[in-house]
């Protein structure tokens, strides 16, 4: 698994394309962290998107590439059609408008230094003429809603406000540009449980409202699950499996992702513990010198010899299920590209 | 819990009542009333500080003569305000040359990073390996014993101090996620740079600015101790002070004066600017 490849993705009338995306750092003389490697998707207008991973797999660094703030090594970004890697000065930051980014910690997200209207109201003053009165009424809508109180509010400075609250002026002043896409990058990791609930729903909220499209970055599969229509799996900058989401929760078929479903912890304490060999041992290796063949076979509990040298392509083993594993737990269909799981049967040495 | 009502409702941060406290304040009485002194120094009614032998030499302190004469009867505390102006001129020129210098490029090297950041940067370290104050002797030796030349050198020794302050600042601020989100939203670099990081580095600064005025107002009292400031007649703090030494044998309290000045005007510089750093210093993180 941890593959590559591009059988998975919709094709024509996607709203964002990503294909062969490669983003690597220089980490010292002759080493570089491969952050992300090949790795494609794209997302259908008013779809949500769940990319998820480990800490460490690429998730962010995928969705920060996305917008340009991380200029990709390799690989095409298409977002309504157009190319953005190449793009440069006026013509990117005009582009950007269309993609809006949330981060994770929303204390860093805001300028301490500036009122919370003011911080709401950079985009307009970012792009707009209109006038004074107009530009307020405007930062009022949206402050109202994301469910904060203008007159209370507006004049504060982010230090006077919860996570939670952040979180929602960050919503907001993404919201002021008229996104058509919203990439949430672990929006609520930071935040305490019961806020996280209010948050996923604000977002649910603006996403009907004001018709998004959504890449929603997260650890955590129980996050994921709630708000997603479908979900990417990644693993140390590799795709492992594309699904959408009732079907790789209930047939996962990537062995990590099966690992990952395990170890969400189960509340019923009448349902058995997970078998402890299913669960992921070990560290994730070192993105400056990854694993050969399928990066994931390090913590692999079936991997084979074939998984040291050959790195699996992505295939579909269900009607929109796709998975890039020498050996999945559901059989491939024949129609998906990549020879089936048989074929690599054979030991390999090496 | 959804709505934030006006005052400490609950969810919100109660404003923190942080005060500058009275020593700030009178750190900046002494500070204005150096200042005004410095300016207005000719309209006070003093006699002339450079009117050797106008008065009886040695005097101690009298109605005549708030802090009494020297050795060729000057005035002291006409020396003293008079000398301020030297010592002011210098402390804030070349703070403000570094500043504008050493700030600006600290900024630009900070948020753009990349070679040029890699360039400045050597740039800035080949400075700071020279002693500073070997560099100011060597250039007021060469281009002359005047105000603006002294000015420049010391401006020349702070520029990469506060390059480096400012930049290391800018850097820290460049990757936060305010940043990155300005970025998303489409602001331009130089918007960023004004809107988003200035305000942040400005605060800490102003608190290194006041101390780093302090610290040039005693180089050039180190330079004027040792001659090579403005050359006499003008008054200056460290002239002064060493006039007043060699003559310790007749009059054994003079060099305490222009050393009481200098003393409390870099104290207070120190002091202020630590009031600053504190006052505006915003708690940034409190999950």
């Amino acid at each position: 698994m941890a593959g590559s490849g591009t059988a998975h993705l919709i094709g024509a009338g996607a709203l964002l394309t990503v294909e062969h995306l490669v983003v690597e750092f220089p980490a010292g003389p002759g080493r570089r962290v491969k952050a992300v490697s090949d790795v494609s998707f794209d997302v259908a207008p008013g779809e949500t998107l769940g990319l998820v991973g480990e800490s460490g797999c690429g998730k962010s660094t995928t969705g920060r590439a996305v917008i340009q703030l991380i200029r990709p090594t390799s690989g095409s970004v298409r977002f309504q059609g157009k190319e953005l890697t190449g793009l440069r000065g006026k013509k990117l930051r005009e582009v950007r408008r269309g993609i809006q980014m949330i981060f994770q910690d929303p204390i860093s997200s805001l300028n301490p230094r500036r009122q919370v209207r003011e911080i709401v109201a950079e985009p307009l003053a970012i792009w707009s003429d209109e006038g004074g009165e107009e530009r307020q009424r405007k930062v009022r809508e949206i402050f109202d809603a994301v469910g904060l109180d203008y007159e209370g509010a507006g004049s504060r400075r982010p230090h006077e406000f919860s996570g939670g609250q952040c979180q929602r002026i960050s919503i907001a002043r993404a919201l002021m540009v008229n996104p058509q896409l919203l990439i949430c990058d672990e929006p609520v990791s930071a935040l305490d449980v019961s806020v996280q609930a209010q948050i996923l729903n604000l977002l649910r909220d603006m996403k009907s409202r004001f018709r998004l499209t959504m890449i929603f970055i997260a650890h955590d599969l129980a996050v994921v699950k709630n708000i997603s229509d479908r979900v990417a799996v990644m693993y140390l900058g590799k795709m492992c499996e594309v699904s959408p989401v009732e079907e790789l929760y209930m047939r996962p078929a990537h062995p990590y992702t099966a690992a990952l479903l395990a170890s969400i912890p189960e509340p019923d304490p009448n349902v058995p513990p997970v078998a402890t060999e299913n669960l992921l041992g070990g560290e994730l290796p070192s993105p400056i010198d990854p694993p050969s063949g399928c990066r994931f076979r390090t913590r692999c509990p079936i991997a084979q010899d074939v998984c040291a040298v050959h790195e699996p392509e992505i295939r579909q083993v269900s009607d929109g299920h796709f998975v890039a594993c020498h050996f999945p737990r559901i059989s491939p269909m024949t129609i998906g590209r990549g020879a089936p799981a048989a074929t690599w049967a054979s030991p390999v040495t090496g | 819990m959804m709505l934030i009502r006006r005052g400490r409702g609950s969810g919100v941060a109660a404003p923190s009542g942080k005060k500058l406290g009275w020593s700030f304040w009178l750190c900046i009485g002494w500070l204005t009333v150096v200042i005004l002194g410095a300016i207005f120094a000719n309209l006070l009614p003093l006699p002339d500080p450079t009117a050797a032998l106008g008065a009886p030499q040695n005097l101690g302190p009298s109605i005549h003569h708030l802090l009494g004469t020297d050795k060729i009867g000057q005035d002291v505390l006409s020396q003293i305000v008079f000398g301020s102006r030297v010592s002011l001129a210098v402390g804030f020129g070349a703070t403000a040359i570094g500043l504008v210098i050493g700030g600006g490029l600290g900024l630009v090297s900070g948020f753009v990073g990349g070679w040029i950041d890699a360039f400045l940067n050597s740039v800035s370290l080949i400075f700071l390996s020279f002693p500073g104050i070997i560099l100011a002797i060597a250039l007021v030796t060469f281009a002359g014993h005047k105000l603006g030349v002294i000015v420049v050198a010391l401006g020349i020794v702070a520029t990469p101090l506060v390059f480096r302050l400012v930049r290391t600042s800018a850097q820290s601020f460049a990757q936060r996620e305010f940043v990155a989100a300005a970025r998303a939203l489409g602001a331009s670099g130089i918007r960023i740079v004004f809107r988003e990081i200035l305000p942040n580095v400005a605060t800490t600064l102003v608190a290194y600015l006041f101390m780093a005025v302090g610290i040039m107002i005693f180089v050039e009292a180190a330079l004027s101790f040792i001659g090579v400031s403005v050359p006499p007649p003008t008054p200056t703090w460290g002239v002064s002070i060493d006039q007043a030494v060699s003559d310790l044998q007749s009059n054994s309290i003079l060099w305490i004066w222009p050393s009481l000045a200098l003393f409390f005007t870099i104290l207070s510089l120190n002091v202020a600017g630590d009031a600053i750093r504190k006052f505006f210093g915003v708690k940034e993180s409190f999950l």
